[in-house]
């Protein structure tokens, strides 16, 4: 068990135009153990979705390199789940039939992909609409089949971009829970990028604190509560700890802001 | 032992094990409509009825009006004919002469023109997405050749295809520049926003073509059907003007020249019911397509 799922050697990414060059990420140095769920905050803009285009494989790097499993990232690959910040539900397409995509493509059984989406649907309580089109469905709806459409197609590496940042509030704190719960209980890896420091805190077992750009990571967190290991995000709100990570994360963060303007 | 028969049609609903989702559509039970919502659905319907009337009075009214200057002599009828003149002559020419002949030749002509300039410039679109150095290297050209006046082409496309055949190679010149601009405009504004969810699954090309690029663009194909019609219809009819011995083109343009212009009248009117009639068909058709695809909103 000496290699890490994830690992990013000394990796840079920059974006060329014709016109300028943009350094998103610099010196990014990271490793995550299988089944381990981190998170990464920080501003906005900073490269936190370039990151995560990175180990999905759909970006090269422009220095240092990605490796999964030791094996260095050579375009997509199928053990990673990309949840797009976007939702990217197709409008020619039903419920049921854009939960296939990713098992589509992956030319997964169509037979088990769709009892497997059948299955998670009503779990996340959309039963009933399978056979829906995207538009008749709220926000917090369509984030939902984006996230088990990506489920779906049974990756062992979870990348989500802010996947709950179209929800309401409650929806969010429930979703969060079920999320939570699913991937530890699958041993899946994960690694979620998102705005909200509670959020980042709660669900994950180590925070990482993106710098404004050219980015890298200035600040790790392990997320220990005294509680004990199992309390779910909903509880860890509550237990002692929280506080004393909120305001690290929180001052660490500050001082880039303040330092970008 | 004889099983009863098993209903293939029937949706595999419930796969096993599973619970079956409850069919839930929207509309089926209609609530009671309120008196304001009748009144409100009244005034629509009266709404839609005055414009429909509106119209067709509006058509009345110069057709009689035209028939009354011809008949007072406000005009001279040599030059402008005349409703009730155009009407016998319509019923003479369909019944000893070939109207109806030469209607079938430039509906085909026209037909054939849009299925022929609709398919080469998708394939050209699709061609241009997949190779962006095809694009990049053939741009300046579509540009030049959208500029060209096509027309100028005629003779060109008489020599080399003959009387018949030209008349095709008008009608795509016309209408597949524009064709193939539209769809590739569309293929681009798609490639930004709804590839991305097909790249993180690793999809081929064939694959976002096929699951992404093709469905995502029914909209646009029938935008782009839509100004094909009236552009391939332009081209059959120039073409008939150049070169050919059939169709409407060639009856107006020899009505001109034996100063008939009865004939010339009843041509250009038939040619307008059919442009009526391609634009129903591709209305339907558009209509049948969104809804297959999920589009109706
Ligand atoms: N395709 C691209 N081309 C050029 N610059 C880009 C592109 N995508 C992102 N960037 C730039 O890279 C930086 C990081 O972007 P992103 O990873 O989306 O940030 P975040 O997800 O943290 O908000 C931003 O400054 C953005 O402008
Ligand atoms: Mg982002």
């Amino acid at each position: 068990m000496g290699v890490p799922q994830i690992e990013m050697r000394d990796v840079g990414l920059s974006y060329f135009s014709p016109k300028h060059e943009t350094e998103a990420l610099r010196d990014i140095r990271l490793e995550v153990k299988a089944g381990e769920f981190i998170s990464i905050v920080g501003p906005s803009g900073c490269g936190k979705s370039t990151l995560l285009s990175l180990v999905s494989g759909m970006l090269k790097p422009t220095r240092g390199e990605v490796l999964l499993m030791g094996e260095r990232v050579n375009g997509v690959s199928p053990r990673v789940g990309y949840m797009l910040q976007h939702d990217h539900l197709f409008e020619w397409r039903d419920v049921l039939s854009n939960l296939l995509v990713g098992a589509e493509v992956r030319r997964i059984d169509k037979k088990k992909a769709k009892e497997k989406a059948l299955y998670l649907l009503e779990r996340y309580g959309l039963g009933g609409f399978a056979h829906h089109s995207p538009s008749q469905l709220s926000g917090g709806m369509r984030q939902r089949v984006a996230l088990v459409r990506t489920l779906v197609a049974e990756p062992d590496i979870l990348l989500l971009d802010e996947p709950f940042s179209a929800l309401d509030f409650q929806t969010r704190l429930t979703l969060a829970d079920d999320v939570h719960h699913i991937i530890k209980e699958q041993g899946k890896t994960a690694i979620l990028v998102t705005h909200d420091i509670p959020e980042a805190i709660t669900m994950a077992d180590r925070v990482l604190v993106m710098s404004k750009r050219p980015s890298t990571f200035s600040a790790s967190y392990d997320i220990v509560f005294d509680e004990g290991p199992d309390l779910t995000p909903w509880r860890k709100r509550e237990a002692g700890r929280f506080q004393e990570y909120f305001n690290g994360i929180w001052k660490e963060l500050d001082a880039h802001v303040a330092s970008a303007g | 032992m004889s099983l009863p028969p098993v209903d293939e049609t029937k949706e595999p609903a419930a796969i096993s094990g599973l619970p079956e989702a409850p069919s839930a559509r929207p509309q089926s039970n209609e609530a009671p409509k309120s008196p304001a919502y009748r009144r409100y659905l009244k005034r629509q319907r009266r709404r839609t009825l005055f414009i429909q009337l509106s119209r067709l009075l509006l058509l009345a009214g110069l057709l009689a009006l035209w028939e009354i200057a011809a008949r007072l002599r406000w005009v001279d009828s040599m030059l402008t004919s005349k409703p009730s003149q155009i009407f016998s002559s319509f019923r003479e020419l369909t019944v000893e002469g070939d109207l109806l002949k030469h209607t079938w030749t430039t509906g085909l002509e026209m037909l054939v023109g849009i299925a022929l300039s609709m398919a080469a410039g998708t394939l050209i679109a699709i061609l241009f997405w997949w190779s962006t150095y095809a694009s990049k290297i053939l741009e300046p050209y579509i540009v030049v050749l959208n500029a060209l006046p096509k027309v100028a082409l005629g003779p060109i496309f008489y020599i080399w295809l003959g009387d018949r055949y030209s008349i095709y190679g008008m009608a795509i010149a016309i209408s597949i520049i524009v064709t193939i601009m539209m769809i590739e405009s569309g293929f681009k504004e798609l490639a930004k926003t709804k590839l991305k969810l097909m790249e993180s699954f690793g999809a081929t090309r064939l694959q976002m073509l096929k699951m992404v690029m093709l469905p995502a663009s029914v909209p646009n194909f029938i935008a782009t059907l839509k100004v094909n019609v009236g552009l391939t219809l332009v081209g059959v009819i120039m073409g008939e003007f150049l070169s050919s011995k059939a169709g409407l083109g060639y009856l107006i343009i020899y009505g001109g020249q034996v100063f008939q212009m009865n004939l010339v009248m009843v041509s250009v009117c038939m040619l307008a019911l059919m442009s009526v009639v391609a634009y129903g068909v591709v209305n339907w058709i558009g209509n049948l397509l969104m809804k297959k695809y999920h589009y109706e909103g």
